[in-house]
């Protein structure tokens, strides 16, 4: 049985350089990504985190790859009780220029095969990533109550 | 062994009303699905047929219309290839959250490894951008990204 | 590659690997318990695993949570079993064309 990857594409007008800065800027991510903001220095091996609004971390993560503005790719766990012992897995994003446009492309790969993180996955990066097309389409991200997307307790 | 489905979910700044219609009406596919026009009575059980004047275009029949909330209906394909592979379904969930509304769309009875689901695995992410932009910004993606394709 | 298999050459750093496997995700204190190696036995071995890149750490707080790294084991397993994988398809491929042949 293959392990569960998830990939999501879009495509959103903009430039590569401004959708990488939106990926890697606390001040953007906070913005879209349900109040995170994502830390880090962005060189290979540096560790990164997801910063909440009061200041904790929900996620702490490895950089893997950079290659600005074309792919960016972190491992990260969540280190609440319920997620923290979960293999560690892969976000890559891909940035292809397309004309006035950017593809996007999302894979996050390698979880266990009896992940519960990944059904959270599953449900956060399309609330995210759609915020994030918002964003920069139209100035505004996305309200999308956190409640709405009904995460298992 | 059970067939691959293509499940892609989207979250768009409008209402459920406008996103039906825009599904619905041929005026606004025109616009953000690359220039193919749709038209039916949208009653279960009718035809529906997309037209496009330079290309062959999805048809079918509907399964399900529930305004604002659910759209089903099958998917014969384009090509003489796609069509061999038999009818697949689409279905559109549409559920309000907070001002903001989520898109669900199941593609599903399709062949595996059929040339259909590498098609609509490419296609939908590329009209769905397309619908949002429109309904959000007023302009849809422009057509040439379908060339850009593999 | 090499620091690879030297750092599966020893029981003991296999046994800690097998701990992380059963559970990802655990602190030092929590590696140490009923284990018949000291703290400082362990704290090297988990050093060379991570030199290794077998084992990476991300801080939570003030510790450090030691994790099997998804990447270069996948790697391992990519490369060698895509080679076992390739062997026995082009061996069942050959035994299907022979016997087709033989139909003939």
């Amino acid at each position: 049985m293959p392990r569960p990857e998830f990939i999501y594409v879009t495509y959103i007008e903009t430039t590569p350089e401004k959708l990488w800065h939106a990926l890697t800027d606390g001040n953007f991510t906070e913005r879209y990504w349900f109040g995170a903001r994502l830390r880090s220095d962005w060189k290979v091996g540096s560790s990164f985190e997801m910063v909440r609004s009061d200041g904790t971390v929900s996620d702490a993560g490895k950089v893997v790859e950079v290659d600005p503005p074309r792919r960016l790719a972190y491992t990260f766990v969540n280190l609440s009780d319920k997620y923290r012992n979960e293999f560690p897995a892969l976000a890559t994003f891909v940035l292809e220029p397309y004309g006035k446009l950017v593809k996007l492309t999302l894979t996050h790969e390698g979880f266990a095969e009896d992940s519960k993180f990944y059904s959270g996955i599953s449900k956060g990066w399309p609330a995210i990533l759609s915020s994030l097309k918002s964003l920069l389409e139209t100035g505004q991200p996305l309200e999308i109550p956190y409640a709405a997307l009904k995460f298992e307790n | 062994m059970s067939k691959p489905e293509f499940v892609y979910t989207t979250y768009i700044e409008t209402t459920p009303e406008k996103l039906w219609h825009a599904l619905t009406d041929g005026d606004f596919t025109e616009r953000y699905w690359f220039g193919h026009r749709v038209a039916s009575n949208w009653k279960v059980g009718s035809p529906y047929r997309f037209t496009h004047p330079g290309k062959s275009s999805p048809e079918g029949k509907v399964l399900v219309s529930e305004p604002p909330k659910k759209l089903a209906y099958t998917w014969n394909g384009c090509s003489d290839e796609t069509k061999r592979e038999g009818p697949s379904r689409v279905t559109f969930d549409i559920e309000p959250r907070g001002n903001v509304v989520k898109l669900t769309v199941t593609h599903d009875n399709l062949d595996e490894g059929g040339k259909t689901f590498r098609g609509i695995s490419e296609g939908w992410p590329m009209v769905l951008a397309s619908l949002k932009s429109f309904l959000e910004t007023g302009r849809p993606m422009p057509a040439e990204i379908q060339s850009h394709a593999a | 590659m090499d620091d690879v298999f030297k750092a599966l050459a020893d029981a003991s750093r296999r046994s800690l690997l097998d701990r992380l496997h059963a559970r990802n995700g655990q602190t030092l204190n929590e590696l140490c318990e009923g284990l018949a190696m000291t703290r400082q036995a362990v704290t090297k071995h988990l050093a060379i695993l991570e030199a290794a890149n077998l084992v990476t750490t991300f801080r939570h707080g003030r510790e450090k949570l030691h994790y099997l790294n998804p990447v270069p084991i996948h790697q391992i397993g990519e490369r060698w079993i895509k080679k076992f994988e390739r062997g026995k398809l082009a061996a069942l491929s050959e035994l299907k064309r022979q016997l087709e042949k033989r139909d003939e």
